[in-house]
């Protein structure tokens, strides 16, 4: 299930979050209404916020590692209305999350990015595959995780994140994401890890 | 352009960094060292050391934009912006970027590729820092600092974690055109080192026969070297 944060001063926090968001309308095809985050980043207020609401709810909670997927995803079509992603936006959030809580940030990219021995994930899509890697001893075992990433749609991205942490005997607390595209219904798909997400999609 | 002509010298942090940085033969292409920063960022320590000698230096430079080049600039340039209250742009390959773009092209050793910014990302008269986390040529960040020019801003330096000592004059060459005030600064230097004579060390890679195995090594400038 999604947890969104409804204290007032937090309400304020992603009001202004949520506002900086940028919808490019068929990008990166037709139909496709594309959530732009690098507005978001441009102002140094709104970053700040979306940092400090992950960091203040994390970084008690004994969390080891930061992993952030880096990933292309075209979810399913719904209604008309496609979400996609691209690559390399999950590096963002992470890093600042770990620096500030004091986990180490393990990034999972696309194959043959990663230097060294890695673990890899394949999985399916509405047409075709992918696959995310992660490299061989990034996490050890029983280390406490925490996946984040810009935007969860279908959930596949973040299913395969943390069936690699998991795979390699870490334990997935929680996933965390910017925006979520509620109808797509990601947070199904997480193994019944809970999903806390900042704001819809426009 | 290194560490210790940058007062760096003697700083204890640039130990945790330079041991932190792993070097891969081989990757991705047989013949290239690879210089692995994705285990400095699994030593929170070293990671947030990195980050807090850029922060020094950058915090009182008014420095409005923070540039970061894909994808390695994206891991070390966000922490470095929000922590100095900048603003973080993206510098993406091509059609990454939704909406209306420049473009930059740039060459590589075989070929050329390209770089993009978003139109109205920066604004003239904003002072800009660019971060990659390593630089070679310097092909990259020269067309990073000519985007941001072309948009108006100001760049005021590039910063890079690790800097490949061989190419210092072709990067020295690249940057040469764009105007004053242009300078690069890195963090660590890094060394080679022949395995079948350890005695034998070079920063150039020309030194050594090309089949010799050579462990490269992070060294700081101003300590002993660590074998």
């Amino acid at each position: 299930m999604s947890v969104s944060a409804s204290d007032g001063e937090d309400d304020q926090r992603i009001l202004t979050i949520k506002e900086k968001i940028r919808v490019v309308l068929d990008f990166p095809k037709p139909g496709i209404m594309f959530q732009d985050i690098t507005t978001l980043l441009l102002d140094p207020v709104a970053f700040k916020n979306t940092i400090d609401l992950f960091v203040e709810r994390y970084k008690d909670r004994n969390i080891a590692v930061v992993a952030g997927p880096v990933f292309l995803c075209i979810s399913l079509l719904i209604s008309n209305s496609v979400s996609a992603r691209i690559e390399a936006r999950g590096f963002i959030f992470g890093p600042p999350i770990a620096l500030a809580i004091g986990a180490k940030f393990v990034p999972l990219r696309k194959p043959k990015k990663l230097p060294g021995e890695v673990i890899s994930e394949e999985y399916v899509l509405e047409y075709g595959s992918d696959c995310l890697e992660m490299q061989v001893g990034a996490v050890e075992q029983r280390e406490r995780a925490l996946v984040v990433d810009d935007l969860v749609a279908t959930g596949g991205t973040l299913c395969a994140a943390v069936n690699l942490l998991e795979r390699a005997g870490a334990e997935v607390v929680v996933c965390a994401c910017v925006i979520e595209v509620p109808d797509l219904k990601g947070h199904e798909r997480l193994k019944g890890k809970p999903l806390h997400i900042l704001v819809e999609a426009h | 352009m290194f560490a210790a002509e940058n007062g760096l010298k003697g700083d204890p942090r640039l130990q945790a960094i330079s041991e932190s940085i792993r070097v891969i033969p081989d990757f991705p292409k047989p013949g290239i060292l690879f210089q692995d920063i994705t285990t400095l960022m699994l030593n929170h320590e070293a990671f947030k050391h990195t980050v807090d000698i850029f922060v020094e230096r950058y915090r009182d430079m008014d420095i409005s934009v923070v540039a970061g080049v894909e994808a390695r600039g994206f891991m070390f340039g966000p922490p470095i912006a929000l922590a100095i209250g900048a603003k973080f742009v993206l510098l993406r390959k091509p059609r990454k970027l939704p909406g209306e773009v420049i473009s930059e092209s740039y060459e590589l050793e075989y070929g050329t590729d390209c770089l993009e910014m978003h139109v109205g990302a920066v604004q003239p008269g904003e002072r800009a820092l660019i971060i990659d986390d390593l630089v070679a040529t310097g092909g990259t960040l020269f067309a990073a600092i000519s985007l941001l020019e072309r948009a108006g801003a100001e760049v005021a330096e590039c910063a890079c974690v690790i800097g490949l000592p061989k190419v210092k004059t072709k990067q020295e060459r690249a940057l040469r055109p764009c105007r004053a005030t242009r300078k690069l600064k890195t963090a660590v230097e890094i060394w080679l080192v022949s395995l079948k004579d350890t005695s034998k060390m070079s920063k150039l890679l020309l030194d050594f026969d090309y089949e010799e195995p050579i462990l490269a090594l992070v060294v700081l400038t101003g300590f002993d070297l660590l074998l």
